[in-house]
């Protein structure tokens, strides 16, 4: 069994040092875009940690819904209103971004001390040979309203976006072209549908 | 069930034999399937490239390559070797960083998917329980890649084809899913093993097309834009884009594009393959010829008759289908943008769903038709 636990090891050890890193570049990269790129690089390395943690279906959905529609979601609203423009240099800055790291390390310190001290109960039942049964089985018994009420969240955001697409309520005074600022697509708004 | 040729089960016990354990055995064992793959997959691309060129000109009745080899088999090697001479060209205010990962990002998860396709019982990488899903996953890391590129380029034809590109994989991965999960139902399982294993009982006329005869168009029709192959070649229409996302790119990046989407189509077709004609079994199953000619169904001769068979039905089934793909894109001319948009949301995405229900409904009502 050695050279399996081995292999897990490095594995572990690779898919960490990914995570944390391309996690610390979301946040401290200025660019935007490398941020959002980043981002996809921390959901599949998520995801390789749930393949070793033997949850094969999770992983897989991790990377369908997380890099395959929420990135690129993040990636088209990014490159769809980037406004190239310079920004100023905040005064004072340092002590904003020295607040956030002294928070940001507070917290840190605070879950891995909790991760420590908590005696965890490690599970020693052997790992499922497919983990989509009972995923599904809890799916439609104990958890059934959770998952109902997910679809219900997403079928109203989706009738949200399609309203704002359509713009079919558009105020009166958005008539006058005075107040178009540079975020308003250069376009005539359509006649609304129902006149 | 006889369960084949067991390749990996002998070279481990021929090893252990030696004195090396199993696990180092089993080590040693899997850079053969994945080199043997990786092999496959790329003349699976030069062969395509051939066929591509040939059938375009018997369509618009020229000759095509001729001179390269016999009947210019010679031609894509020829092509790809230019590639790899030329200039690697990095353009101004590019992203050199994002310009190179972006054909990386495309390339490699068409060729992972490989690890999922079966040739045979034993035949196949890895025979994981969430199979056909981690395609579908891993197709979804694409877009991220064409966004990649298009961005990097610096150039706006390239930024409007990367997003054409992957708005374009985003809306047809919805129905290529749906029409996956009908398939999925029926069999009760992910892997494609077992898909495949379903449809082997009456050899031709329990292949899926039969029973998903909606579910199967669709599913074409959605690799197809999947792939950018004509009809749903958007993103690098060359009138209104140059090449899309591919304009600023040369040498052997512009080649990792090119082999990537070849790939690509070889893999559609054999997943169209696998999920709806039958993978590697044969139109008359081999197992009723050898009772027919009186032949034990456990002797080695016929194991590996057998294998062999199956790896040839597979990849002809696939060349069929990619022969289909080659001469729709010589025939139907390219739709426009909102044409192709709703046909994905409006056509497509409800017909699935509607077939999803079907499916359910058929298999609760003839439970020993469809896969109980």
């Amino acid at each position: 069994m050695q050279i399996a636990e081995g292999v897990q090891l490095v594995t572990f050890a690779i898919l960490s040092i990914l995570l944390v890193g391309a996690a610390l570049g979301v946040v401290l990269f200025a660019n935007i875009v490398y941020s959002a790129f980043l981002l996809g690089g921390v959901f599949i390395s998520m995801a390789g940690i749930y393949i070793l943690l033997n949850a094969d279906f999770v992983s897989a959905a991790q990377i369908l819904v997380y890099v395959g529609a929420v990135n690129v979601l993040i990636l088209f609203a990014i490159m769809l209103v980037n406004k190239r423009e310079d920004f100023k240099p905040l005064k004072n800055g340092w002590i904003r971004q020295g607040s956030t790291a002294v928070v940001c390390a507070g917290l840190f310190a605070l879950l891995s001390a909790v991760s420590i001290v908590t005696p965890w109960s490690i599970s020693t039942v052997s790992p499922l040979a497919s983990s989509v049964v009972p995923i599904a089985k809890h799916f439609f018994t104990d958890f059934l309203l959770p998952f109902e009420l997910a679809s219900i969240l997403l079928l109203m955001s989706m009738v949200g976006a399609i309203i704002l697409a359509r713009r079919d309520f558009l105020p009166d005074n958005l008539g006058a072209t005075s107040t178009q600022d540079s975020l308003t697509l250069p376009e005539r708004p359509r006649e609304l549908v129902g006149k | 069930m006889n369960s084949g040729i067991d390749l990996q089960g002998t070279f481990v016990q021929s090893l252990s034999d030696f004195g090396i354990s199993t696990e180092l055995a089993k080590i040693l064992w899997m850079p053969f399937p994945m080199l043997l793959m990786l092999i496959g997959a790329t003349v699976g691309v030069l062969v395509n490239v051939w066929l591509e060129r040939k059938i375009s000109a018997a369509v618009q009745q020229r000759i095509g390559p001729e001179f390269a080899g016999p009947l210019g088999v010679l031609q894509p090697v020829a092509d790809g070797l230019k590639l790899v001479f030329k200039e690697d060209i990095l353009p101004a205010k590019a992203d050199p960083f994002l310009f190179t990962m972006g054909p990386i990002l495309v390339v490699m998860p068409v060729f992972l998917s490989y690890l999922i396709v079966p040739f045979g019982q034993n035949l196949v990488i890895t025979n994981i329980n969430t199979g056909i899903f981690l395609w579908i996953a891993l197709s979804s890391i694409v877009p991220i890649g064409l966004l990649m590129a298009g961005y990097a380029s610096n150039n706006k034809y390239s930024l409007i084809g990367g997003l054409r590109a992957a708005a374009q994989s985003i809306s047809y991965e919805i129905p290529l899913a749906l029409s996956v999960l009908a398939i999925v139902l029926m069999s009760n399982s992910l892997s494609t093993i077992d898909i495949v294993e379903q449809q082997s009982g009456y050899g031709i006329l329990s292949w899926n097309v039969w029973r998903q005869p909606i579910g199967f168009v669709i599913f074409w029709i959605s690799a197809l834009a999947e792939c950018e192959r004509l009809p749903f070649d958007l993103p690098e229409a060359e009138e209104e884009l140059v090449a899309g996302y591919q304009t600023e790119y040369s040498g052997m990046k512009f080649a990792l594009f090119y082999v990537g989407s070849y790939v690509n189509l070889v893999l559609s077709a054999l997943m169209v393959a696998i999920l709806y004609l039958g993978g590697w079994s044969s139109p008359i199953p081999i197992e009723l010829l050898s009772n027919l000619a009186g032949v034990d169904p456990a002797s080695s001769w016929l194991q590996v008759v057998g294998a062999s068979l199956g790896i040839a039905m597979t990849i002809l089934k696939a060349y069929f289908l990619v022969f289909l793909a080659i001469l729709t894109r010589w025939t139907v001319p390219r739709v426009r943008i909102d044409q192709l948009l709703n046909l994905g949301w409006k056509f497509l995405l409800p017909i699935a769903l509607a077939n999803l229900l079907i499916t359910a409904a058929l298999k609760l009502a003839f439970p020993t038709a469809f896969g109980g």
